[in-house]
């Protein structure tokens, strides 16, 4: 599960040299008609955004819209095969499956968001200030970093999980510790470029605070870096509470939520009942699917050089 | 040479807290070994006996003392969930997870460079988007789920897997052991019928392990080739009337491969750790199923002794890329 | 490379593959092989090869079983179903020939023929030495022993090279079925001593990796958690000759694979399937299967009578009400299963064990209990199962949980992974669970004394404590002891009445135990310990 981390990190700027140079923040207007262009040239990007409404939409109304309760079983009616009752067929005591792949989307939506903001407020901000400050700031949070780094991270997380428990915080908790070194990472190498740029020395020579400084010059100018981040790892955390479930660790049942859904349905696939694992597998897949494209796609928006 | 030594100096601390966080995270499991394994008529009295005879009674830094003891003398303990050494099993496993992840990793390559060469050759047409949606769509799925699903169809339904049943069908006897690894073994034995029933019994898994790789690679060889491509030194050799070819693959790959190479270590050294789930769906004995089940048994021994591995594994491979990174391009220095 | 020197590397590879030794060999041996050898399929493999040993696992037990001889063990019955099962009330001659039970103990002869995989004869000196280990090594050994009061070395005496002796320290009527059981199992003690050390006085490291004793089957090869080879002991003289010669055992972690692998044939028999897996290959018929139902077994929800509101019996009974019995023997066991509810009393009117209990669902009856109890608001509680056992508990808890919310009461559900399952029984901290539990001596008094029972063992989750009831279950024992059959019967209808009214324990169902087969193999029976015993089984190749 956790080698997507590393397409992530793959993809994402190395640190050092390759990252981007210093930039101002473009205003809102341009970036606007620059994502235009960029949803239009690049058809695959469009369809990722497009893809990403659909989803949005899904987790806000997907409670109203379900047609059935998703956790009232019905055992007559267990094991079916879709049908038009049943569009994604029911489950093993005979539960809805597409009511429960549709409220799933609002749990699954949040373990991603929850798990990127902790980890981006937990890892850019320690990358930030050891970008920015250097020093011994700059070696202990190095230091966690790697030794993060070093551990299995799949394992890492499952060892979290299983020590806390398995509850939908401590399955995010786990996510952003795991992702914790990527993010501190690129907001060290991102900060540490632009700790001696011209507008940060413009803003101490009027008299501001290093903190202040850090704050209102440095973190808008990483942003735009950290957002692909963001995206890219909305997606591995998705997959990450999948396998979790796969092995138990997952949320509680009977709380529908892709990932459990697949590893209870994975135990169906040999006899036959392949829609109980198939439908949440490809919802969880057209997620974590349209969270790496955007990713991708952002990356152009913010970094037009970058495509050339 | 100094920098050799101050590149390895910045690992010690690594290892320091990868032990103490690993030895914190495994007592705070909230299993109890001892009633585990006292077996299914015990009382008190005996899981008291076992728990005294696993060491658990002891406060948290005796026992961590003990463990550090034991590390530095290389004893990893026992695991009790197959009763052997820890070290025993992970040099016994080891090459079984080797084996399935260099194959992945071979698999992978051979289609993640082409891919990746012909959308950087022909960005933003067709085929780069093709490129970038198949890629990505291999990271979308679980691997478990991905893994069931091949076993399904091409066992299942058409048989033309073997059955998953781990490294060798049953009726083969293991080739003498020289590297571990089955299918080069059975090769050096000359034994061509093993050789066959060891790559058949790989290639289900290693083909699920490689579908989740291909995204890294395929981006990376992109991103690097883009940025070569448009360098000084290719628009001087078109320029001087090279044919395209000769330009991409003589000249321009081999200026692109240092990054891949990189991103090759990184993800061998991840899909190792990473590999956990495709051994459970198919009985793989390598050490990621290993050390899954031992956490799930609460069984601190080999979830040290993996993790350990893994993180010496990580830091090892790490100095080697840095070190050849040093050595193929003057300009890159090692950095303190 | 040309193409041409490739071509004729190529070939004369492929002809020296032909004839060099490595081919020919492999095919004749997967023909030859399979005739006689059987490939069986579980979930996990051994953790140790002898029981005696620290956590060892039930696969363990396994090869324990196939690998050393006890003294006595039990006959065979057919059952009416015309499956076989191991029979509770014949123990038949294994390594003891005959014996003989007096007031004081039980004298054993040993057959002068048998010797251990070594050669080394079998002596009484070597029984007497392996019941000194099982009693003295502690853990689930010693208390096995215990369980047909079998305490101390003192008991146990070689008159001489084949006679051997137990003496009593009380009566007791499980006494000699428990020597049947794979714990007094016979080493060479000769071998284990000369593997002992100063801190391993009972030579426990050795004989976890290793087979010290003389049973039908030798360990030929043990790779710790993927497989283990038997070959058969061809001088196996404790009963009828094996007929297959090898058993290679895998261990497939996947149900899926391992139920892939039988429909196609690819292994000869799959221990201890899932319900539906059963129920759908039975009725698919591609292959053989047998169910036995688990003697002395139960699932049950069991409730801690410490922890309020499970300390009223109103509370109690109110679920009993409000389990859904019927949707839980559907969904989750496809009708694989002997339902333990909706009988016509609580009152037993004959002796047989498990037995149904009274309740059934009905909704309306439970509302009126919560109520009575002063709680019709409900309350709320948390639903725990042991996550090794997942594909049981995971339904039934969603089913409970659903039901039970129609009479107000919430219940969070838990999965507790297999290592923290036990600890959580010992500590008798989980308030409210679905648990399973079987007893190996199929006696109802023996399934009361562990779950039950004041004496507040692992078993009786509920921390169940109940003098009226303790004096019925001992009462029990000595009349089993006594042989006074009317107080026995006496006093187990009246247990069993008093703790199901009581209701800390509602009984469920009692599980099947299933395996499947190719139809090409012949003689399984269904062991009490419920692991499979490799001597009876017969492979014909058409």
């Amino acid at each position: 599960m956790s080698n997507v981390d590393l397409s992530v990190a793959a993809a994402a700027p190395l640190p050092g040299p390759a990252a981007t140079p210093a930039r101002p923040a473009t205003g809102f207007a341009a970036a606007l008609s620059h994502a235009r262009y960029v949803a239009t040239s690049n058809p695959v990007t469009g369809f990722a955004f497009a893809l990403f409404f659909l989803i949005t939409l899904a987790a806000i109304v997907g409670p109203v819209i379900a047609p059935y309760d998703p956790l009232a079983s019905d055992t007559a009616a267990a094991l079916q095969p879709p049908s038009a009752a049943h569009w994604f067929g029911t489950d093993q005591v005979g539960r809805d499956i597409f009511s429960r792949v549709l409220v799933a989307t609002r749990l699954d939506l949040v373990i991603a968001i929850c798990s990127v903001a902790l980890v981006f407020c937990l890892g850019g901000f320690a990358g930030i200030c050891a970008g920015f400050f250097g020093g011994w700031t700059d070696r202990i949070m190095s230091r966690v970093s790697d030794t993060i780094m070093a551990f299995p991270l799949f394992v890492l997380a499952m060892g979290i999980v299983a020590a806390l428990g398995n509850t939908v915080t401590n399955i995010v908790i786990a996510t952003a510790i795991v992702n914790f070194p990527l993010y501190q990472r690129i907001a060290r190498a991102e900060a540490n470029i632009r700790r001696e740029a011209g507008f940060v020395q413009a803003a101490r020579l009027t008299g501001n605070s290093e903190m202040r400084i850090l704050l209102t010059q440095i973190l808008p100018n990483i942003m735009p870096i950290m957002a692909v981040q963001m995206s890219l790892t909305m997606g591995y955390a998705i997959l990450n509470a999948a396998g979790l479930s796969f092995i138990g660790l997952g949320v509680k049942p009977p709380t529908p939520e892709w990932g459990i859904m697949v590893a209870e349905g994975a135990g169906f696939i040999i006899s036959g009942e392949w829609w109980i694992a198939l439908f949440p597998g490809l919802a969880l897949m057209i997620a974590v699917f349209c969270f790496n494209l955007l990713g991708d796609g952002l990356r152009d928006i913010i970094d037009p050089q970058r495509r050339t | 040479m100094r920098a050799v030594a101050r590149r390895l100096a910045t690992i010690v601390p690594t290892l320091i807290g990868v032990v103490i966080v690993t030895f914190l995270l495994t007592r705070v499991l909230p299993g109890d070994p001892a009633a585990y394994f006292a077996g299914p008529t015990a009382d008190q009295a005996s899981i008291d006996q076992i728990r005294a005879a696993l060491g658990l009674d002891q406060p948290l830094p005796v026992q961590f003392a003990a463990y550090v003891k034991d590390l530095a003398t290389g004893n990893l303990g026992n695991a009790l969930s197959t009763g052997q050494p820890v070290l025993t099993e992970l040099a016994a496993r080891l090459p079984a997870s080797a084996e399935l992840t260099l194959t992945a990793l071979l698999i992978s390559m051979s289609i993640a460079i082409p891919l990746g060469i012909l959308a950087a050759v022909k960005e933003g047409s067709f085929i780069d988007h093709v490129c970038r949606v198949v890629t990505t769509a291999g990271v979308s799925l679980p691997v478990f789920f991905t893994g069931l699903l091949f076993v399904y169809v091409f066992y299942y339904l058409l048989g033309w897997a073997p059955a998953p049943v781990g490294r060798l069908d049953v009726y083969f006897t293991e080739p003498e052991r020289i590297t571990g690894f089955f299918t080069i073994d059975s090769l050096l034995a000359g034994d061509l019928e093993t050789f066959r029933a060891a790559a058949s019994q790989l290639f289900l898994p290693a083909a699920t392990l490689a579908l989740f790789s291909l995204a890294p690679i395929a981006r990376m060889t992109r991103a690097s080739m883009l940025s070569v491509l448009s360098s000084e030194f290719i628009r001087t050799a078109r320029a001087a009337g090279l044919r395209s070819r000769t330009v991409i693959l003589a000249y321009a790959f081999r200026n692109a491969m240092l990054p891949v190479v990189t991103t090759l270590g990184m993800v061998f050294s991840f899909l190792l750790g990473a590999n956990v789930l495709v051994e459970k769906v198919f009985a793989w004995p390598g050490v990621g199923s290993f050390a899954v089940e031992a956490l799930i048994q609460s069984d601190y021994a080999p979830v040290q002794g993996f993790v350990l591995a893994m993180a010496l594994l990580y830091v090892a491979l790490n100095l080697v890329i840095d070190l050849v990174y040093g050595l193929i391009d003057p300009r890159v220095r090692l950095e303190a | 490379m040309d193409r041409r020197a490739f071509l004729a590397s190529a070939s004369s590879a492929a002809a020296a593959g032909l004839l060099g030794s490595g081919l020919p060999w492999a095919r004749a041996f997967a023909q030859g092989a399979k005739q006689d050898t059987l490939l069986l399929i579980s979930e996990n493999g051994p953790n140790n090869l002898d029981i005696h040993g620290v956590g060892a696992n039930r696969p363990g037990y396994e090869a324990a079983w196939n690998c050393y001889d006890r003294l006595v063990t039990y006959g065979i019955k057919t059952l009416p179903d015309g499956s076989r099962s191991y029979d509770k009330d014949v123990i038949a001659p294994e390594l003891a020939e005959s014996w003989q039970a007096d007031d004081k103990g039980i004298t054993f002869k040993l057959r002068k023929d048998a010797k251990f995989h070594d050669g080394t004869p079998v002596t009484a000196a070597d029984v007497k030495w392996s019941f000194d280990r099982a009693v003295t090594v502690g853990g689930f050994p010693t208390t096995q022993m215990a369980a047909g009061s079998l305490l101390k070395p003192e008991q146990f005496s070689a008159v001489d090279d084949h006679t051997f002796r137990v003496e009593f320290v009380r009566p007791d009527a499980l006494t000699l079925p428990d020597i049947a059981v794979i714990v007094p199992a016979v080493f060479n003690s000769a071998l284990v001593k000369k593997n002992a050390t100063e801190k391993d006085p009972w030579g426990l490291d050795y004989t976890k990796n290793n087979v010290a004793g003389g049973g039908a089957f030798k360990v030929a090869k043990w790779t710790p958690g993927a497989e283990v080879v038997y070959a058969r002991y061809d001088d196996w003289k404790s009963g009828p000759l094996p007929d297959l010669k090898r058993v290679i055992w895998r261990t497939i972690p996947s149900a899926g694979n391992r139920r892939a692998l039988v429909e196609r044939g690819d292994a000869d028999v799959s221990f201890d399937l899932p319900a539906k897996d059963f129920s759908e290959m039975k009725k698919a018929g591609k292959v053989a299967v047998a169910s036995t139902p688990i003697s002395n077994g139960m699932w049950s929800i069991e409730m801690n009578v410490t922890k309020p509101p499970f300390d009223n019996v109103k509370v109690r009974q109110a679920i009993a009400y409000a389990i859904p019995y019927q949707k839980i023997m559907d969904a989750v066991l496809f009708g694989e299963a002997k339902p333990l509810f909706g009988a016509a009393s609580n009152k037993p009117d004959d002796l047989s064990w498990p037995r149904p209990a009274a309740y059934t669902t009905d909704i309306a009856k439970a509302k009126a209990l919560l109520a009575e109890a002063g709680l019709a608001e409900g309350f709320e509680t948390r639903l725990s199962f042991d996550l090794g056992q997942g594909v049981v508990g995971e339904p039934v808890a969603v089913l409970i949980q659903e039901s039970l919310a129609q009479i107000g009461i919430k219940a969070a559900i838990e999965k507790v992974p297999g290592a923290n399952w036990r600890g959580e029984m010992a500590k008798k901290s989980m308030p409210f669970m679905i648990n399973f539990f079987s007893g190996w001596l199929d006696y109802p008094e023996y399934f009361f004394f562990w779950a039950y029972h004041g004496q507040n063992a692992v078993f009786n989750t509920m921390a169940y404590k109940n003098p009226a009831l303790d004096k019925e279950v001992d009462a029990a024992r000595a009349a089993a002891a006594s042989g006074d059959k009317a107080t026995y019967e006496a006093s187990v209808k009246k247990m069993i009445e008093i703790a199901y009214d009581d209701a800390p324990r509602i009984p469920l169902f009692q599980p099947y135990l299933n395996v499947a087969m190719q139809k090409s193999i012949g003689g399984y029976a269904y062991w009490f310990h419920r692991q499979l015993d490799y001597r009876s089984l017969v492979k014909t190749v058409a």
